[in-house]
């Protein structure tokens, strides 16, 4: 899949009320996320990520922008394998911001044990 | 002061925290000082000010405290009395004012502060242009009213502040760090929220430089309990709306994409240059370096002393600082003025 850059289409951020309404309802969710200062140990560090091209950091900064396109197909790459909780510096609850994106992005990608792990984790 | 020429020890040019926290040790010290602001009032680069960083606590209060220093060491001290010129005359140092009064001093401490960057010069930030666009020292003045309001005088429904204008740009010449406009961001962000919570503020930046003590949990605090967002990337054009907004252009280079939104006001963190009062009379007796700033002799052992005998420097005049920075230099050079006084007889000065 093709995610990042092109050339023909212009990709200007303009951001919508809809989109922070939607991120206030996020950070809400996740309090540790509005934390991130973007350092990408995240990414630097994910299973995923070592073996294709995903990365987790913009992945939701590009949430944060209402950026959706296509992001709920990239989220399915990652294995919820929780190591890019383990390394963040500003203490983001990933796995959980991850669960929650999903769910945000697309209720149907969620199987009954991701939405009870959402019910029993809810920071 | 009719005519006569006043003879005194120490002459301290500029009545803003560095020079009232020297004037005050010297005196105390028994040294007879005279104190020399431009101005009409006291530290005026700190009562333009609201609160003030790291611990919020009053400019106003501040610039009372370091008043009363003035009174209560009963320092000969002028206000609206700008230093034009100053130059060495056989062992002494000649001052004169714009009236055209000259002061005769042994020693000279040069505490000329800085001057903000004129915003205007960035054209394309739309300073004095877009109603929307402040400097950070407009928005102080607005937080003095308690009420952070848009051009229409209603709530605004976001601010947008810019990191680094005027500073580290090669295009206006700077390409020096301004050291206290990002935390002054943070400050003013958080100001910003507590008077206006609905209000979305942004803070764009390139980097940020959190590097007091607190700073960074400042900045921590700024995202977990007021929601601000730090944006990493430099606002390079701004325009104004059909309904008086202003809309910025930026690239979120953290997720490599143009970005276009619009904010009611547009915040510019002006940088700290050289006062003109700085760049003149560093000028005048060779002791100009960098910028216009005011250079000492050396930086680690002799950062108060100068090329000249006699003629010290302390405060912002140097290099942008803070307060706490400021009055610490203040007191380091107070020091080293009662040691060279100590040293050189009174005739041989
Ligand atoms: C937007 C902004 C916000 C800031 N907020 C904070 C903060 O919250 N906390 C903090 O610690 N620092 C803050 N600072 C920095 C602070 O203003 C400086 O650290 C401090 O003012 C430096 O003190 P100073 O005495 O060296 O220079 P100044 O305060 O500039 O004082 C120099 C004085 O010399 C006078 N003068 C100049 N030329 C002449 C002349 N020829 N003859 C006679 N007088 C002359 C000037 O009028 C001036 O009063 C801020 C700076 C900016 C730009
Ligand atoms: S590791 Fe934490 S702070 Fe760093 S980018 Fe990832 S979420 Fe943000
Ligand atoms: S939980 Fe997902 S994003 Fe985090 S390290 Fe594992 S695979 Fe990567
Ligand atoms: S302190 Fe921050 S805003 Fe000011 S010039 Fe330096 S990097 Fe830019």
């Amino acid at each position: 899949m093709d995610f990042g850059f092109t050339i023909s289409k212009p990709r200007s951020i303009e951001p919508t009320e809809a989109g922070k309404e939607q991120l206030r309802l996020l950070e809400e969710q996740v309090p540790t996320f509005r934390r991130c200062m973007n350092c990408g140990g995240c990414t630097a560090t994910c299973s995923a990520g070592h073996f294709i091209n995903f990365n987790i950091r913009k992945v939701h900064n590009l949430y944060r922008w209402g950026q959706y396109k296509e992001l709920d197909e990239e989220l399915q790459k990652c294995m919820l394998c929780g190591k890019c909780t383990l390394v963040c510096p500003r203490g983001v609850n990933l796995r959980s911001l991850i669960i929650h994106l999903r769910k945000a992005l697309n209720k149907d990608h969620l199987s009954n044990d991701f939405q009870h792990f959402i019910r029993n984790n809810n920071r | 002061m009719d005519g006569k020429i006043i003879s005194i020890q120490v002459a301290i040019i500029g009545g803003g925290p560095a020079g009232i926290e020297a004037a005050s040790i010297l005196s105390r010290y028994g040294v007879q000082v005279s104190l020399f602001e431009g101005e009409s009032k006291w530290a005026h680069n700190i009562g333009n000010k609201f609160k003030l960083f790291p611990d919020f606590s009053s400019a106003d209060e501040l610039v009372q405290t370091l008043s009363q220093k003035i009174v209560e060491n009963q320092i000969p001290a002028y206000l609206s009395t700008k230093i034009v010129a100053l130059e060495k005359q056989k062992n002494a140092w000649v001052l004169t004012d714009e009236q055209g009064r000259s002061y005769v001093a042994d020693t000279v401490l040069l505490a000329t502060g800085y001057d903000i960057f004129d915003a205007k010069r960035k054209e394309e930030l739309g300073y004095g242009i877009y109603n929307g666009v402040m400097t950070s020292v407009d928005l102080e003045a607005m937080l003095k009213t308690g009420k952070i309001t848009n051009v229409l005088g209603e709530q605004p429904q976001c601010v947008t502040f810019l990191q680094c204008v005027g500073s580290r740009d090669e295009k206006i010449g700077n390409h020096y760090c301004s050291k206290v406009c990002c935390v002054t961001a943070v400050k003013q962000a958080i100001e910003v929220k507590k008077m206006s919570p609905q209000t979305d503020v942004f803070v764009f930046y390139m980097d940020l430089r959190m590097w007091g003590q607190g700073f960074e949990e400042l900045y921590r605090e700024a995202q977990e309990k007021y929601s601000i967002r730090f944006v990493r990337g430099r606002i390079s054009e701004a325009a104004s709306t059909f309904d008086d907004r202003v809309q910025i252009k930026a690239e979120d280079t953290l997720v490599g994409q143009p970005l276009k939104m619009s904010t009611d006001l547009l915040v510019l963190m002006v940088g700290m240059e050289a006062s003109c009062g700085t760049k003149k009379l560093a000028a005048c007796c060779g002791i100009d370096g960098e910028y216009g700033f005011a250079l000492s002799k050396q930086p680690h052992l002799a950062d108060n002393q100068t090329a000249q005998r006699g003629l010290f420097v302390a405060g912002a005049c140097k290099r942008p600082m803070s307060i706490s920075d400021a009055i610490n230099d203040a007191r380091a050079a107070a020091t080293e003025i009662v040691e060279y006084l100590k040293i050189v007889p009174a005739n041989k000065k």
